[in-house]
């Protein structure tokens, strides 16, 4: 297993994930915490459907998008280890 | 009776399912015991974590508490489902990758120090207590309000059902029993769901109800209800009383309590590979959402429907077939009778009225009450999902298969929290640090008896702790403690190489005496909410605390001696898939899993 792991781009493959998992936390804070609490009076001047928008976010919106979140980062993970041979 | 007939039915049969399912799978090894043999399928594992998350406060009390708080019960349903974004993203897959039983095992091995196994093992334990205790309850309160079966006999037979299943069949056994009771408590929840957005809304899915407009009208239900509550003097259901700040840290402390709860790490190790981790966790959020998108619609039709029906109806004292007659009558005069659903719960002791002006009139009104009318009626919050589908009219059978998914959501959450119990026990504290020669044979007896230990502990806890009614204050503390004192370790265990023993223990004890203080000072050591750190309640405190629990850990760590290289070594491993070798220190004492 160790020559196995010397093939493998470590160094490489764990900064990609840092970026992808940073990117999608910076996602995750900004539906939540942003639209949801932070800036939801501004929002709620618009509306979706029947709802004032800040106001979905916080109590649907923002778990739609958590588990597009979780979605997207199975996904990309998979290709990432296909990209350095990890075997998952 | 026909309501009675079918509430035993359901309770019965979903019963009946649970052992049948413990019996067929009974574990052989430790293996199976504590992992579920480690082979779990993803989606498998997803709806069994859905099912282990989701307990009887998600199933019966959120939506009453997001009725009656309008927009500040968002911080339950953000925080209850975010913390798994951090989960499948920061913590589950690596956690798996690392390759034992549990989250003791984790912080011992990776730290190489019993006392930082032993640390977290007072932090599971804790946290488990608390939120088991509220479990049985729950099954009591089910039993004794649709059974007619007395309270503490309630319990007993709660006991009982995780007994079998969790005794006989451990991680494998509560698996399996676990989806099935996902399976209950969905269809329980959704069905009333679907009715009452029909009626109101007039369109079948509550999601898009929730945003819809109310039925026969071009006015949006959301608006309506803002205008309905606002004319009872209550605050705008579309927002809050509670602080910005508050709001804030407690969506917070919820999300990094979530991921840092042992009952929910361990489901992540059943599964066969860091990847299927990841896919789980992302199944479990599915599962998770349907309830918990569902959840705001019925707490907002909820509350339109008890105000219709309550609101300024004329109160009438009788009972059974007088009561028919009398609301025959007051039905015939033009008048609002009570409702019937209304005299069936009042003896539950879950809805109050008191008729403060002597009208005989029911006046339902808020703190800003603009005609000057006191409030004089008062629902537990509760009754919201337990008198939905009559509120609704539903037919009886619904009313039956309710009470089977507010049991099934306890007993499945009861049962995970057994395995952490029982697994701190025989497994963290008997195998891992007093004796590390006992066998594989030796180790399941052991386990199968702290199960069954941990079962009696639960259910006698449940019995006093409803006596003493502080429940609801005790499971600040579970998120809290969670938050501030298990997902730093973990967290920065895997992300920063350079965390070392002592910063790990100094991190934890800050952790859990900042966030246990604070929280104690408030709830029973008399402090006022003007005393609040930052204006953050006690509910939202672990997420200050995580900050403060990391930065020292950090601190304390880079003042004294990187950990041996075999720690540094392993994180490497554990951070790429299929890559995990056995370590000195870290592995000397358990091997990790294929």
């Amino acid at each position: 297993m160790s020559e196995e792991k010397q093939k493998i781009d470590v160094k490489g493959y764990w900064s990609e994930v840092l970026t992808l998992t940073c990117s999608l936390l910076a996602i995750w804070f900004a539906v939540s915490y942003g639209a949801g609490i932070l800036f939801r009076d501004a929002l709620d001047n618009l509306s979706i459907g029947g709802a004032p928008l800040g106001f979905w976010f916080a109590q649907s919106g923002s778990i739609f998008v958590f588990v597009i979140l979780i979605v997207v980062y199975c996904r990309r993970m998979t290709k990432l280890e296909e990209k350095y041979g990890v075997e998952g | 009776m026909d309501q009675m007939f079918w509430t035993y039915f359901f309770v019965g049969t979903t019963f009946a399912l649970y052992i049948g399912i413990a019996v067929w799978a009974k574990a052989g090894s430790t293996d199976d015991f504590y992992v579920a043999g480690h082979d779990v399928h993803p989606t498998v594992n997803g709806m069994a974590t859905a099912a282990d998350w989701m307990s009887a406060a998600s199933f019966l009390s959120m939506a009453g508490l997001i009725a009656f708080l309008g927009y500040g019960g968002s911080v339950y349903l953000m925080g209850w489902t975010g913390g798994y974004v951090l989960l499948a993203l920061l913590l589950a897959p690596f956690l798996r990758e690392f390759g034992k039983f549990t989250v003791p095992d984790f912080v011992g091995d990776r730290y190489y120090s019993t006392f930082a196994r032993v640390i977290a093992v007072v932090c599971a334990l804790f946290v488990s207590f608390t939120y088991i205790a509220g479990q049985m309850k729950g099954v009591g309160v089910a039993f004794s309000g649709f059974l007619g079966v007395d309270f503490n006999v309630g319990i007993l037979i709660g006991m009982f059902i995780v007994f079998v299943y969790a005794v006989l069949g451990g991680m494998k056994g509560i698996t399996y029993t676990q989806v099935a009771q996902y399976c209950v408590l969905i269809f329980a929840y959704t069905v009333p769901a679907i009715f009452m957005s029909m009626i109101i809304t007039g369109n079948p899915i509550p999601q898009l109800g929730f945003i819809g407009n109310a039925a026969g009208t071009d006015v949006s239900m959301l608006e309506k209800l803002n205008q309905t509550v606002t004319d009872l003097g209550f605050l705008e259901y579309t927002q809050s009383n509670k602080s910005m700040i508050d709001i804030f840290a407690i969506t917070g402390a919820l999300m990094f309590g979530t991921a840092g709860l042992p009952h929910v790490i361990i489901r992540f190790f059943t599964v066969s590979s860091a990847q299927a981790a990841r896919v789980s966790a992302g199944w479990a959020l599915v599962f998770i959402a349907l309830l918990y998108t569902t959840a705001p619609a019925v707490g907002a039709f909820a509350r339109l429907n008890f105000i219709d029906s309550v609101n300024d109806a004329t109160y009438i004292a009788e009972t059974g077939p007088d009561y028919s007659t009398k609301a025959a009558e007051l039905t015939a005069a033009g008048q609002k009778p009570v409702p019937q659903w209304y005299k069936d719960w009042e003896p539950t002791g879950l809805l109050k009225f008191e008729d403060k002006n002597g009208d005989g009139i029911m006046q339902y009104r808020g703190p800003n009450s603009p005609d000057g009318i006191e409030n004089e009626v008062n629902p537990n919050r509760d009754i919201f999902v337990l008198a939905n589908p009559q509120i609704a009219q539903l037919p009886g059978w619904v009313i039956g298969l309710v009470v089977a998914g507010g049991l099934a959501a306890a007993l499945s959450t009861a049962a995970g929290l057994l395995m952490v119990i029982s697994s701190a026990v025989s497994h963290d504290l008997c195998r891992r640090t007093f004796f590390p020669d006992m066998d594989d044979k030796t180790e399941l007896r052991v386990a199968r008896f702290a199960a069954a230990g941990a079962v009696c502990a639960a259910g006698l806890l449940g019995i006093y702790a409803s006596q003493l009614g502080f429940v609801a204050q005790v499971v600040a503390f579970a998120f809290g403690l969670a938050a501030a004192s298990l997902f730093p370790i973990i967290f920065l265990g895997i992300f920063w190489k350079r965390m070392n023993k002592e910063g790990a223990i100094v991190s934890m004890l800050v952790g859990l005496i900042s966030t246990f203080g604070y929280i104690y000072f408030f709830k029973f050591g008399g402090g006022s909410p003007e005393q609040y750190l930052f204006g953050v309640s006690p509910e939202g405190i672990g997420f200050v605390f995580m900050f403060l629990s990391i930065i020292v850990g950090v601190v304390v760590s880079l003042m004294t001696a990187p950990p041996p290289q075999d720690i540094q070594d392993l994180v490497e491993d554990i951070r790429v898939p299929g890559t995990r070798q056995s370590h000195g220190v870290a592995d000397a004492g358990m091997a990790p899993a294929e």
